[in-house]
């Protein structure tokens, strides 16, 4: 008896082992998949034809996905650039200032934001946003927009990353301890001082780490960005212009005309792009927080 | 009960938080320049009446509190006060050490920078004027730009004293200070802390009847949310009027 303990003890760390290797193992082979898969175009066209035109002619077998990387970057910075400031108060106001029944009250509409699934974002986009981009915003801009822009697919992609960056900012608050706020509060600081250079430092790795989640989630975000940015294989030259972002970009073609010569496996390769981009962006914003956390203790 | 001139007088304090009666009818006048303990088992209350004396109470929501706390005659719960003003003058030590999230020097200079201190070489003074008080500035004069969380729990402790004198308070609230430190620490705290009594007012609250005893001139017996008696060190500890504080002081209640 005693020794079928022992035994289950020893079975069961390696048991979660494997399954914790079967989720490592599941990327690498998603990583490499998509390489196999893009290989053939990888060797018949040059990397800087692929990666650095933007000639997207697919029956003359020239593609250059450069119009697709900067759509895919130009939506995802527009989406951060306004659903950071907004989530950042947001979380401040909701762990800092408001009282328990406010925050009661106000947290469950901001969870169900984020339960909503893309579709209906994207429908609300097309109704709402485009419009509003075209008859509001960009004409005191630009002589002509049709809306379904780049900036439209910004604050779609924004409202649906906003939730997710809010509910980690708030976790990220709750752990600090509220004697530091107090330490700072009893040397006769106010609230707001307090909040700024010891809550906001405090948590400034917490912080990036909630942005770069936010990111990585909207450089992937496909169906309802691509109802609203206009699908135009072209670089933005403005955020009123349309723009064409990797996924939308598979999701439009994958299963047809794949009797064009290499289309498949370009559009193998934009998945490998948009694996790589989130792969070296994570890497990155490791990176920084590791220096982060190491010279702040 | 003293002939002393209070400090901080109480009067008729109620404390309800969460609907629970925690302080029920407190008036008590603690005495200046004079250390004051706050004894009683854990969860009495102690820990309560002394955040009310620095306004960290009232943060928290669901909280009442009616009555007087005046400090130097002005009362700290009346709608017209400054509460950072009041917090400026009580320095706060407590449980465990917080040096705030910058450096070693930042921290000592925080309350004066906050209070618009902006000039480089009275920033310096200060800091190293009050590392001195706390005998802190031989070990960290080297590294004054190191992280604060890089020193020892009870370096910290002492960082944190520091900090709360740099303001020049005339207060001192101690909620149980020494709790996390090491007895060779605890006992540097200690001596501090008789150090500072001729400047400061001290309030303490502790668990260790040894540490009310060599350390405080006054002490206060709470229980179950009152005070149940109020006095010298030597008539508390040593002879104390009432039954409740002759049985928690012999270690019958804890």
């Amino acid at each position: 008896m005693k020794n079928l303990r022992l035994t289950i003890d020893k079975i069961t760390g390696n048991v979660f082992l494997i399954f914790t290797l079967l989720a490592t193992v599941t990327v690498i082979l998603i990583g490499a998949g998509l390489y196999y898969k893009s290989a053939p175009i990888l060797h018949s066209n040059s990397l800087s034809s692929l990666l650095l035109s933007a000639e997207w002619k697919p029956f003359k077998s020239s593609f250059g996905f450069l119009s697709y990387i900067a759509g895919t970057l130009s939506i995802t910075a527009i989406a951060i650039i306004i659903a950071l400031p907004i989530s950042l108060l947001t979380g401040i106001y909701l762990s800092e200032y408001a009282h328990a029944k406010v925050k009661r009250a106000l947290l469950p509409p901001i969870d169900l934001l984020s339960g909503i699934p893309p579709v209906i974002y994207g429908v609300w986009g097309v109704l709402i946003i485009v419009p509003f981009v075209q008859e509001k915003i960009a004409v005191h801009f630009v002589e002509f927009s049709s809306g379904y822009s780049t900036l439209a697919g910004g604050i779609v992609l924004a409202i649906m990353i906003i939730p997710l960056i809010i509910s980690i900012l708030l976790e990220v608050f709750s752990t600090i301890p509220d004697g530091l706020r107090e330490a700072s509060l009893s040397v006769g600081a106010t609230k707001w001082e307090t909040i700024k250079f010891v809550v906001l430092k405090k948590s400034m790795p917490g912080i990036i780490a909630a942005v770069v989640l936010a990111i990585s989630r909207a450089f992937g975000e496909t169906i309802a960005v691509l109802m609203v940015c206009g699908n135009i294989p072209e670089i933005p030259h403005s955020i009123f212009d349309s723009c064409y972002p990797l996924p939308a970009l598979i999701a439009n073609n994958y299963g047809e005309m794949l009797s064009v010569p290499m289309y498949e496996s370009a559009l193998m390769l934009a998945a490998f792009i948009l694996f790589i981009i989130i792969f070296l962006f994570n890497a990155i914003s490791r990176i920084i927080l590791y220096r982060l956390e190491r010279s702040s203790n | 009960m003293t002939t002393e001139k209070p400090h901080i007088s109480v009067k008729n304090l109620n404390v309800h938080i969460d609907g629970n009666h925690i302080l029920k009818n407190i008036s008590i006048d603690i005495p200046d320049k004079k250390v004051t303990s706050f004894i009683g088992p854990s969860g009495c209350g102690k820990t309560t009446l002394l955040k009310t004396f620095n306004r960290l109470l009232d943060r928290q929501g669901n909280v009442e509190i009616t009555g007087q706390v005046l400090v130097d005659g002005e009362d700290l719960y009346s709608p017209d006060t400054e509460v950072t003003h009041i917090r400026k003058k009580m320095g706060l030590l407590s449980q465990r050490p917080f040096p705030l999230p910058m450096n070693i020097y930042d921290n000592v200079a925080y309350g004066a920078r906050i209070h618009g201190q902006r000039d480089k070489k009275e920033l310096d003074r200060i800091v190293e004027h009050y590392l001195r008080g706390v005998s802190l500035w031989d070990e960290v004069k080297d590294r004054l730009k190191d992280p604060a969380t890089r020193l020892s729990i009870g370096q910290q402790q002492r960082l944190c004293l520091a900090r709360g004198l740099a303001v020049e308070p005339e207060i001192i609230l101690g909620d149980e200070p020494t709790s996390a430190l090491d007895p060779v620490s605890t006992q540097r705290i200690e001596e501090l802390f008789l150090e500072l009594k001729d400047k400061y007012t001290l309030v303490l609250v502790t668990h260790i009847l040894r540490q009310a005893r060599r350390v405080s001139d006054y002490i206060v017996f709470i229980y179950m949310g009152e005070i149940i008696e109020f006095g010298t060190t030597e008539e508390v500890l040593l002879n104390p009027r009432e039954k409740l504080t002759k049985d928690y002081v012999k270690g019958y209640i804890s």
